[in-house]
């Protein structure tokens, strides 16, 4: 059984995934460009991001890539499935981090 | 997708947030708090403050309804072009959608009870933020089972097993398994349900459930169950955050409340972790295309992200790994097996069909699990050698059930899988039995709520389900002829041949 008893939050893998799509590769490239130690993994029609501690999602790093306006509510329709916390969630970022 | 630029805002999201949400709540004057919101004193739970709880989605009316909408948009042009193109004609196999038979059936009709319950709760929870994030959840789950109905109603045209799935819900054996367990959330006072449903189904255990579905959905040619997965999936992440946040506001509320919470973790991972054994066969034995096996699954999904992220977390509050979850990652080896082969001698009476994994299969089954070839091959190869001889096996009589989780007793004793595992308490001079420690822990906790449970078997020898025979019970749960049995032979087969002009060949899982 995995136990991480001694990994502290900053360390412990936060993730999300997102479904394999056009307009969410944006997403996935966003996260990729604003993480750097973040792993990306390909499942059957979904895209797992991992990163050691935290994931941020930035609105400007998503519009850069997508060539138009990106609300960060749209991320509604991205998102399959998270672990950790989401720390934020305003107009600008989204952050998923654990607490403890 | 055009979604309209960014209008001009007055308000950033968290005051748009708090302006239409806490800002619209009021303080009762001519009633007191208590007598608006009966039902959140009961349990024994302490709230001093319900402002703080919080919602990161910071959801609004206005983009609840425009997301949602967008979401239903894109999956209704995947139903139609599936339909259009006689896109089941594409699936690797009809025995394929015996996973969307049990996926109706055993399901969605949970999603319904969950409209309902969150409700409920959107009603009867006193602070304005659960409660608006309650009724988000409520719209959600009837849209699910909405989606689901319409996805899967175009199989229904051509395939057995999926017409009366309501009805079946309420009535079937297997089906009785997911039904009481969510009889049991619906039935305990509103903070339980948030820890059983929101927390433990939706955040412990929701990525088991759905994204293996979903995954194998997709490995195997069936466009519109992962459009319409992803598309529930995607509200499922809002689902999650509220039950994280639930657990979180009651555990930082109140340190009387750490040992409520507990209980009920320790109570509903197991609730739920027996659920998803019916998840467990289906991922190993039901999908035609592999996925991962449900052993991965547990690891990635449960023993990786829960017990190593989250419940590290938790454990600043005082919080403990569920109890008996060292059982469940032990039977991650065996437990699909063990299902499957009893699923396959009872599929005479469910609405879905079986067969024997073929010699490919089986050495998947092999490369996967140390133990397949020691433990389970040799039933198979047995069974082999019944159907050669023309008696594929079923089985007579009718299962004892564990009290608890309502499964056939076929779980084997920890460290222990050719021990079958039997427990018992005796109440009120009556005699219980269970599958587990994990389910006996849960009865001798509230003995009086589970002598109530309505077990199948003990209802069809009382004579309350159609009558004595298996057809008059089969009648009774509106299951046809076609409907279940061995997958070889069966309506759906000879079909799946017939339009790929393939009648000549062999078929095969």
């Amino acid at each position: 059984m995995t136990t991480s008893a001694t990994i502290p939050a900053g360390e412990r893998p936060v993730g999300v995934d997102i479904q394999e799509s056009e307009q969410n590769r944006a997403v996935i490239e966003a996260l990729e460009a604003d993480n750097e130690n973040s792993s990306v993994i390909h499942m059957p029609g979904l895209v797992r991001v991992t990163s050691p501690g935290r994931l941020v999602l930035r609105r400007e790093t998503v519009e850069e890539r997508l060539g138009r306006e990106w609300e960060t509510h749209e991320f509604q329709l991205a998102i399959i499935s998270y672990f950790g916390h989401i720390k934020e969630w305003d107009d600008d970022e989204i952050v998923i981090a654990w607490d403890h | 997708m055009t979604i309209a630029p960014r209008a001009p805002r007055k308000l950033s999201m968290k005051d748009r947030y708090s302006a239409l949400t806490r800002d619209l709540d009021w303080t009762p004057s001519y009633v007191t708090e208590d007598e608006l919101y009966p039902y959140t004193k009961f349990e024994g739970i302490t709230i001093h403050d319900w402002s703080k709880w919080e919602d990161p989605f910071r959801l609004t009316v206005d983009a609840y309804t425009k997301y949602q909408a967008e979401k239903d948009k894109r999956l209704y042009a995947v139903l139609d072009g599936f339909a259009q193109s006689q896109g089941h004609l594409s699936l690797t196999d009809a025995s394929y959608l015996n996973a969307m038979k049990l996926f109706i059936q055993g399901v969605s009709p949970l999603e319904y009870q969950a409209h309902r319950h969150f409700a409920y709760l959107g009603r009867h929870l006193n602070g304005p933020g659960p409660r608006f994030a309650s009724l988000c959840q409520s719209l959600d789950e009837i849209r699910h089972i909405q989606t689901e109905v319409h996805t899967l109603s175009n199989y229904n045209k051509y395939y057995d097993g999926f017409h009366s799935f309501p009805h079946m819900h309420d009535r079937v054996w297997y089906l009785s398994v997911p039904k009481s367990f969510f009889d049991d959330a619906v039935s305990s006072g509103p903070f339980e349900f948030l820890i059983a449903i929101g927390f433990s189904f939706e955040y412990l255990l929701t990525n088991l459930l759905f994204v293996p579905f979903m995954s194998g959905a997709s490995f195997n040619g069936d466009l519109p169950t992962m459009t319409f997965g992803f598309s529930a999936q995607s509200d499922e992440s809002r689902h999650m955050t509220l039950g994280l946040e639930a657990i979180k506001f009651l555990l930082e509320q109140d340190e009387k409340n750490v040992p409520i919470v507990q209980h009920w973790i320790d109570k509903w991972f197991w609730r739920g972790y027996r659920v998803t054994a019916l998840i467990a066969q289906m991922l190993d034995y039901m999908l035609p295309r592999k996925v991962m096996s449900w052993k991965e699954a547990f690891n990635l999904y449960f023993e990786q992200q829960m017990l190593g992220g989250l419940f590290v977390d938790l454990a600043y509050y005082g919080i403990t790994p569920p109890k008996f979850v060292e059982q469940a990652a032990e039977e991650k080896e065996i437990l699909s097996h063990q299902v499957y082969w009893t699923l396959y001698q009872f599929s005479h009476a469910a609405a879905f069909s079986t067969s024997i994994p073929t010699d490919e299969h089986m050495e998947w089954l092999s490369a996967n699990y140390a133990k397949f070839d020691e433990l389970y091959r040799p039933l198979w190869e047995k069974e082999k050698r019944n159907v050669a001889a023309g008696g594929r096996h079923f089985a007579r009589g009718l299962p004892e059930l564990c009290t608890v989780c309502q499964i056939p007793m076929l779980f084997t004793e920890p460290g222990d899988p050719t021990t079958l595992c039997q427990r018992w308490s005796t109440f009120e001079d009556e005699h219980f039995n269970f599958c587990s420690d994990g389910c006996k822990n849960i009865f001798d906790h509230e003995p009086e709520k589970y002598v109530q449970a309505w077990l199948p078997v003990h209802q069809i020898f009382q004579g309350n389900c159609g009558g004595a025979t298996i057809p008059d019970v089969l009648a009774w749960y509106k299951m046809t002829p076609n409907d279940g049995g061995e997958y070889l032979g069966s309506r759906d087969n000879k079909n799946w041949l017939a339009w790929h002009d393939m009648a000549e060949k062999t078929g095969g899982n």
